[in-house]
């Protein structure tokens, strides 16, 4: 069966690549990895195992990345309703207007992107368009959309209807701009249309019914990445229009949504149509029968928020629901003992401790060797973390292109740390430790255990820690991100597949978080994300990295795989590093 | 009594003014606001500043409040900041699942309370006595999370009996008309849906429930026990009254001024929010809704939230001393 599917694969991914041959091939990123790409759900991949390759899924345009995701098992019977555990509500159906994982999920499964991400990996392949080019100078993407496909409210997809939506987020105003409403376009584009801060995004130009060109300010390989987000959706323009998705009323100081395009009335390509949302209790989406790539097996899709933790194993382990996330690391056994399916996402993740530089002796990087020395970041991850978490070596996951293998290591040696110490020439050797509370987060279930393990380590070679606590949304980040911290806990999930999202954003510009100003890394890093060339890009990222790691900001020391669980019998869900994941090819068994 | 009545309610007035006050204040002197709830760890000074300046955060404290009390005025609490819904919108739809849950636990503690209470009282010094007393004591004592986890064990994860989460088993369809999953199936007529709610109120219930039936039955055995020593209980008594007579109109209808005070205050309890039942079974209700807005730090919620529920107990505290000087002639008197 494993065989017949890769088969079935692999001439998927041949009839893929004679149609996306229109691509530039310097650019192209529709490699043969898009084995299961746009048409088809991740019926075709295969496996059960729990442990997942994550080195093949890594975002190399020349590979022929076979991944071989972890995935609920073989494609299943088709019918029925499945009911997933969701953590909480989507905050809104409007992928342009949300940052947090339980909308995008949602937002995934009704519309779709351009590009998105093979299952189970972070390679970039075709989903709304078929295939695509940059021009020489990385300006302006010619994009060959999809022929033939609907929107579900029966009006087209075409060019002019993702330049309506790609001028519709570049015109958003007021407090549509803010962080906390078009997050993703604020990261991946920058600025608006008012100028305020400058854009990446220039115009969209509709050249025919089938091809679109998005023209840039500036080039950016990490623009292709970011459009596999959710949040990036192409919705229908009549529905965007019809339900005032962009009507926000109130007074200025107090700003109100007052559409009902992301409450009431959802429209995309996707595989499931929306039914019924009723917020707190349940959101409801019926089988897209009319969609133009492979139908869903299930009929109905229901995501049910349910915020206690163990409320979610116990519905699992009733019946109640038939899968859910972010399974808590101490049931992952249970769950698996009483015959319960556990699923891995590749890690896309990093625990690290972080150092302010503007707060001495930690300017003296000798001090700072001592520390990532005298740190058993080994024991910790053996004792501490869930199944198929590993040792960070740097600030990103090994998944990753541009990771390297040649960044200098520090293996645990305390002896070492107390020489480094002498060596400096630093006497005082208070450290203040800022470690949150009331926080468990996918590369930190307990940061109470992790102060504890590495207070004991530091205090070991000569170090006086003070413990310095606050709950993590109650000042913690406030106070580290201001940097108030000498030296503290903090760790980041990636938005999407470019090493930009990672040790661009900790280290591109200065901040006060980490204190320092090292313009060879903030160099390094600008010119990895502007050069086009993806080769290129690998070894400027690998070369970024073994810099970032001779200088040492901090301690990287966890990558983690956040686990899902399913019910006995589920097949066809493939966990994606980046979290994009549909539920077309999942079966009930 | 119109004149009482009318005088309590004038009285909400500066309660809610001084409540709202205290409020805005407390919200925001909590360390961490909603954009570093909202952005995680990707919460940078610069993001934080601009969803505060977006919001109106960074203006004069006395400025917000103005702003904010003139839609107060209009039962306008705003929206909320994480669910980008109507705070008004939201509660209306939120209580009901409170109402229905509170009176569930209600019914469970009063139909069991008063009759425990009664019967040990009759019984006073017996094993009977003593074993009611007991576990009254454990009631009140153990923890609503710990009796749910033992409740969901037991019922449905050993005996696959009763449902764990939500009001509806997830894949049934009951049309909303009042939010009430009770009276919607029956204005519905779809006998199927009212048993699955009934089924869904009753582990919630029992838990949410236990703590007011000790403090009921607690009451009621005390209560009781000194009415059955009073005087006029024992001239009735010699008069030779029938021992079922004397129970009923001499002894439970004086005996019931104190239950009342507690069940009065009980319901007030549980209709602000039983946090803890209802996040433990998914109980889509205003526990649910402001402990979640705590967590986001989420203002509007918060504020709009607490307000509505000091009303709501105010309101259950005046039913309850309307309550009395119907059952105690003496209090209407005075």
């Amino acid at each position: 069966m494993r065989h017949r599917n890769k088969f079935i694969a692999l001439s998927m991914a041949a009839a893929l690549m004679v149609t996306a041959c229109g691509s530039d091939s310097k650019n192209s990123s529709d490699s043969a990895a898009s084995t299961t790409a746009a048409t088809t759900a991740p019926v075709e991949t295969s496996g059960s195992t729990v442990t997942t390759d994550t080195e093949s899924s890594a975002v190399t345009t020349e590979s022929t990345g076979d991944t071989t995701p972890t995935t609920a098992g073989e494609a299943g019977p088709a019918g029925g309703t499945f009911v997933f555990g969701a953590s909480a509500d989507p905050v809104v159906l409007d992928g342009a207007y949300v940052s947090d994982g339980e909308s995008l999920r949602a937002i995934h499964e009704i519309f779709e992107t351009l590009v998105t991400t093979a299952p189970g990996g972070t390679d970039i392949v075709p989903l709304l368009a078929d295939s695509w080019k940059s021009s020489a100078d990385g300006l302006a993407w010619t994009f060959s959309l999809h022929p033939d496909v609907k929107f579900q409210d029966d009006t087209d997809f075409n060019a002019a209807a993702v330049c309506f939506n790609f001028d519709r987020w570049y015109n958003f105003a007021g407090v549509a701009q803010s962080a906390s409403v078009s997050y993703y376009w604020g990261t991946v584009f920058g600025g608006f249309s008012d100028g305020a801060t400058p854009s990446l995004y220039k115009s969209c130009e509709a050249v025919d019914d089938t091809t679109v060109t998005i023209n840039l300010t500036a080039p950016s390989a990490a623009f292709l990445a970011g459009l596999a987000v959710p949040a990036f959706s192409i919705a229908s323009p009549d529905a965007l229009t019809k339900y005032d998705a962009d009507k926000v009323g109130g007074t200025e100081d107090a700003p109100t949504f007052d559409g009902t395009f992301g409450t009431e009335h959802p429209v995309g390509t996707g595989a499931f149509t929306f039914d019924s949302w009723a917020p707190g209790d349940k959101l409801t989406l019926k089988r897209n029968d009319n969609y133009w790539g492979t139908k869903a097996l299930i009929d109905e899709l229901i995501f049910k928020p349910i915020a206690d933790g163990p409320a979610r194993r116990t519905a699992l382990e009733t019946g109640e629901i038939q899968g859910y996330d972010l399974v808590d690391p101490a049931d992952t056994q249970a769950l698996q003992d009483n015959g319960f399916q556990l699923l891995l996402r590749p890690a896309f993740n990093v625990g690290y401790l972080g150092f302010n530089q503007s707060k001495p002796p930690l300017d003296n990087l000798k001090i700072r060797q001592a520390i990532a020395y005298a740190l058993n970041r080994d024991a910790l991850v053996k004792a501490k973390y869930p199944e198929g978490s590993e040792v960070a070596q740097e600030f990103m996951p090994p998944s990753l292109f541009g990771w390297s293998k040649d960044v200098t290591q520090y293996p645990y040696d305390p002896e070492k740390a107390k020489a480094l110490i002498k060596e400096s020439g630093v006497t005082d050797l208070n450290l203040e430790f800022y470690y949150p509370s009331e926080v468990s987060r996918p590369y930190m279930p307990d940061p109470t255990a992790n102060f504890e393990a590495f207070k004991a380590d530091l205090e070991a070679v000569g170090f006086t820690i003070t413990p310095k606590t606050a709950p993590w949304r109650g000042g913690y980040l406030d106070d580290v991100n201001s940097g108030n911290a000498q030296i503290y806990f903090l760790g980041w999930t990636g938005d999407y597949g470019d090493p930009d999202n990672f040790v661009g954003t900790f280290f591109r510009t200065k901040q006060d978080v980490w204190g320092f100003d090292n313009p060879e890394i903030f160099d390094a890093l600008t010119k990895a994300r502007d050069t086009q060339d993806i080769a290129e890009r690998t070894k400027l990222y690998e070369a970024a990295n073994v810099l970032i790691m001779d200088f040492l900001p901090g301690v990287p020391y966890v990558h983690t795989q956040p686990a899902l669980a399913f019910a006995p019998g589920v097949t066809g869900y493939v966990p994606s590093p980046v979290s994009i994941e549909s539920f077309a090819g999942v079966s009930l068994g | 009594m119109a004149k009482f009545i009318i005088r309590r309610l004038l009285l909400l007035i500066p309660i809610l003014f001084g409540l709202s006050l205290l409020l805005f204040v407390w919200v925001r002197a909590l360390p961490g606001g909603p954009a570093t709830a909202l952005l995680g760890e990707k919460a940078t000074p610069a993001r934080i500043a601009e969803v505060n300046k977006s919001y109106g955060f960074d203006r004069p404290l006395a400025a917000q409040y103005l702003t904010y009390m003139k839609k107060v005025v209009k039962l306008d609490f705003g929206q909320s900041i994480a669910l980008r819904r109507d705070v008004t919108d939201e509660i209306f739809r939120r209580f009901p699942a409170t109402i229905e849950l509170a009176a569930a636990a209600m019914l469970f503690a009063i139909g069991i309370g008063i009759p425990l209470g009664l019967m040990a009282a009759k019984r006073e010094r017996t094993w009977f006595d003593f074993t009611a007393v007991t576990a009254s004591l454990l009631g009140v004592s153990i923890p609503v999370f710990f009796l749910a986890q033992i409740l969901k064990y037991v019922f449905a994860l050993k005996f696959s009996l009763l449902p764990t989460i939500g009001r509806l088993t997830t894949t049934r369809h009951l049309t909303e008309h009042t939010h009430f999953v009770i009276i919607d199936s029956i204005i519905e007529w779809d006998s199927g849906a009212l048993w699955d709610g009934i089924k869904h109120l009753i582990l919630p219930g029992i838990a949410l429930g236990t703590i007011p039936l000790a403090i009921i039955a607690r009451i009621t055995r005390a209560s009781v026990l000194e009415v059955l020593n009073d005087d006029y209980v024992r001239t009735a008594r010699a008069k030779g009254l029938l021992t079922r007579s004397i129970n009923r109109g001499h002894v439970l209808r004086n005996a019931l001024l104190p239950i009342i005070t507690v069940i009065g205050l009980q319901t007030g309890l549980l209709l602000s929010g039983a946090v803890l039942t209802e996040q433990v079974f998914t109980w889509n209700g205003m526990g649910s809704l402001l402990a979640d807005g705590v967590i986001k730090k989420d203002y509007p919620v918060i504020q709009g939230g607490v307000l509505f529920l000091a009303v709501i107990f105010v309101l259950v505290n005046l039913l309850v001393d309307v309550l009395y000087a119907v059952i105690d002639p003496r209090i209407r008197v005075s």
